[in-house]
């Protein structure tokens, strides 16, 4: 049993103290495991809203400088001879209508759709269109950059800590990117190019944040000088080393949610999904590091350690 | 003496250093490229494939099609034009600010093989029997526009002339540009809107290089074919599979609203840092500024284009920068509490924190490393941002703040002060 004086310095908090996050460790699997299982039953329901960016089509935007209603640029399309699959409307004032058309225009047409709208609306419009080819590589690319990045990270993990955590960080980090894809199906929200960039990230921060955690354990296990192997034992250290970085994992992700809340708000409507991403990410990025990663890490150490004193005491009897 | 000596270097240090950054950031701010998506412009995705039958696309004809494709934008005087080749076998091609969008394109995807032909379509000049760069605008004598070339024989021409003279009555020299396999002159002949430039009769044997070419131009389209003849014709066929265009306000816009957005961000960040760590959250503020300097400056050093995503990169990337100084300071908090001088705080908790900033910061390289090697475009400017912000963090955050932090720690002044660190002394074990 390792007991407060064991530890060099444990200073946290005192309202940490009653914190004790091996005690919920499995309502915090289950509902991570719903959550996982909620989001495989919105896939095949309401799959994934994918922008022109991995189907294909046009997407044009139009921001006017008066407000304007989803009839009237319905109507104004259908006029020119496109029917517009959806139309969007964005903007404080929403000034600005986002159209898409589930059709690829030519060079040709391009120009004359800008020009009609130009008349119509004084405003020279974005006008955007994929070929289906083009989308199928930037998705493929995509999930072959994270699978690239989550294999790199993984031997990182294992040379400078040990497998198992490796393990269970790259757990918590593919956790939280389905967790990020789960509310964009659920929520119907349209996914684009940036939206890789997005889950990029938070992989990226999701380690970053575990890592630091795991820091905190491979010390404190160093420091205690004594041969951790149940589940109490590491559980305790997982405990205490929490709480020793809750503070920085706090304010951490209070510094990363500033500019992410404040983009979200006043920044520019074509990075809202990609901040709406950010911001989902980063709060299930802390909940994985300390609720998932470190105690499943403790789970998998003690049932590791327990089956190889099973395995020696066999080998000694036989 | 010598305590007073480091207080009077953090502050020496301090103030030199903000003179410099003061009188670096308007070139910085100058010379940032901005992308499409702030700047406005269009970008088109080509995909390339072979001119004739067996030609091979290959790394050389690539080249050769972006060479061809750069002089043809420097005609549309473009200052910032990004030509990339993608995949192998497409390219990409970025115009940020151009102003006519419609003749950008004309001039960017025709192949420009002017050819010369009889009745019956058989060629008898073509490109490569032209002098090159020589194609002018000129007048006829009603002045309508039209296009005067120079032929590199003239013997060549009046071979060709007599030729055509003897194939009377269908006497005419068809040019053609853009022939394709199919395209007939019979079939085209009595169309209005007919696919050749023009069909004139030759009447005698022309032994001269002066040609004229005059096809009904408007102004611009006589500029347009001088411009195509003179910068060389493509060795390659192009098609669009991916086109995105921002208008320039559209473009103003977003990125005046992310800057407000990120301005407020960094501003809140600076205050939680300043109210939660006092004296330390001041240091991590003074190395913040430095970060987002140097960022820009590598930003502008590498040439790299500002998009969108990459302000949100910088952006986040400070908050990322933060969480070095944050791990430092909470350390030395740590250190403070467990009764330790603040001169010993100081080195014990920098150093225990360094492996931990170390690891967390190469994990993220590892994957904004990744996304710079898979990205396209848009998302490769993200990635460039954050693998520089990563790599700055090292240098501002960490010895940034040991430096600023070291001279006033080491000056003494702040020798049993631990409320300018944010530790209560009730905290501090033994007290």
């Amino acid at each position: 049993m390792v007991t407060k004086s064991d530890m060099n310095y444990k200073h946290y908090n005192k309202f940490y103290s009653h914190l004790d996050f091996m005690k919920y460790r499995n309502v915090f699997f289950i509902f991570s495991s719903a959550l996982i299982v909620l989001g495989i039953i919105s896939l095949f329901v309401f799959r994934m809203n994918l922008g022109i960016d991995f189907s294909s089509g046009t997407r044009v935007d139009i921001q006017s400088s008066q407000p304007l209603s989803s009839q009237h640029v319905t109507q104004a399309f259908t006029d020119l001879g496109y029917k517009p699959d959806t139309v969007v409307l964005s903007g404080n004032k929403n000034h600005i209508a986002t159209v898409r058309l589930n059709r690829e225009l030519n060079q040709q047409q391009i120009a004359q759709l800008k020009n009609d709208i130009q008349t119509k609306y004084h405003v020279n419009p974005n006008v955007s269109t994929v070929s289906p080819q083009v989308g199928r590589d930037l998705a493929r690319n995509g999930l072959f950059a994270l699978i690239i990045a989550s294999i790199f990270i993984i031997i990182y993990v294992w040379i400078r800590f040990e497998f198992l955590q490796g393990l269970t960080a790259v757990l918590a980090l593919i956790h939280d990117a389905f967790f990020i894809v789960t509310v964009f199906s659920l929520f119907h929200i349209e996914v684009n190019v940036l939206f890789i960039s997005a889950v990029l990230t938070i992989v990226g921060y999701s380690i970053n944040d575990t890592i630091v955690t795991f820091d905190r354990v491979r010390e404190n296990i160093k420091l205690s000088r004594k041969r951790l192997s149940t589940l109490q034992e590491l559980g305790d250290v997982v405990n205490v080393s929490i709480r020793e970085t809750l503070t920085r994992s706090i304010n951490t992700v209070l510094t990363v949610l500033f500019p992410v809340i404040f983009l979200l708000i006043f920044g520019s409507d074509s990075i809202k999904t990609f901040t709406i991403a950010l911001l989902v990410g980063l709060l299930c990025g802390v909940y994985s590091s300390i609720c998932i990663a470190c105690p499943l890490w403790a789970v998998m150490k003690a049932h590791y350690l327990a089956g190889r004193k099973v395995r020696r005491t066999v080998r000694t009897q036989g | 003496m010598r305590k007073k000596g480091r207080l009077f270097s953090f502050f020496a240090i301090l103030i030199v250093s903000a003179v410099i950054l003061g009188l670096v950031t308007m070139p910085i701010i100058h010379n940032v490229k901005l992308g499409l998506d702030l700047k406005g412009g269009f970008e088109v995705l080509y995909q390339v494939k072979p001119l004739k039958a067996g030609q091979k696309i290959d790394a050389n004809t690539m080249s050769n099609a972006v060479a061809a494709l750069n002089k043809r934008i420097n005609v549309l005087g473009v200052s910032e034009p990004n030509i990339s080749i993608q995949n192998g076998n497409r390219i990409d091609v970025q115009l940020p600010g151009v102003k006519d969008e419609k003749r950008a394109r004309q001039l960017l995807s025709t192949t420009a093989n002017l050819t010369f032909r009889d009745y019956k379509d058989r060629l008898m000049l073509d490109g490569s029997d032209l002098q090159p760069g020589k194609a002018k605008v000129a007048f006829d004598e009603l002045n309508h526009p039209m296009v005067t070339l120079q032929l590199k024989s003239a013997s060549k021409f009046a071979n060709v002339t007599r030729k055509i003279l003897n194939e009377a009555p269908n006497n005419v020299m068809v040019i053609w540009m853009d022939y394709q396999k199919g395209d007939s002159f019979q079939k085209e002949a009595n169309k209005t809107n007919h696919k050749f430039i023009s069909a004139p009769s030759v009447q005698s044997v022309l032994n001269t290089n002066d040609v004229q070419i005059t096809g009904n131009f408007t102004m611009q389209e006589a500029n347009t074919l001088r411009d195509l003849l003179n910068s060389g014709s493509l060795p390659v066929k192009m098609t669009e599979v991916y086109s995105t265009s921002v208008g320039a306000q559209f473009g103003q816009n977003s990125m005046t609203d992310t800057l407000f957005a990120g301005a407020i961000g960094v501003a809140a960040i600076l205050l939680f840092m300043l109210l939660f760590y006092r004296l330390g959250g001041l240091v991590a503020d003074i190395t913040l500024a430095y970060y987002i300097f140097i960022v820009m400056g590598v930003f502008v050093g590498l040439q790299a284009v500002l998009t969108l995503p990459g302000i949100a990169a910088l952006i986040l990337g400070i908050g990322m920068a933060v969480d070095a100084n944050i791990i430092t300071l909470e350390r030395i908090k740590d250190e403070i509490r467990s009764g330790k001088s603040i001169l010993s705080a100081f080195r014990a908790g920098s150093k225990r924190a360094l492996p931990t900033v170390v690891d967390a910061n190469l994990t993220t390289i590892i994957a904004a490393g990744v996304l710079f090697a898979f990205g396209v475009s848009s998302v490769k400017g993200f990635a460039v941002m954050l693998l520089i912000s990563n790599i700055v963090t090292f240098i501002a955050s960490v010895y940034g703040q040991r430096l600023f932090l070291g001279l006033l720690v080491h000056s003494g002044v702040l020798n049993d002060k631990p409320e300018l660190f944010g530790v209560r002394r009730s905290d501090i074990r033994g007290n």
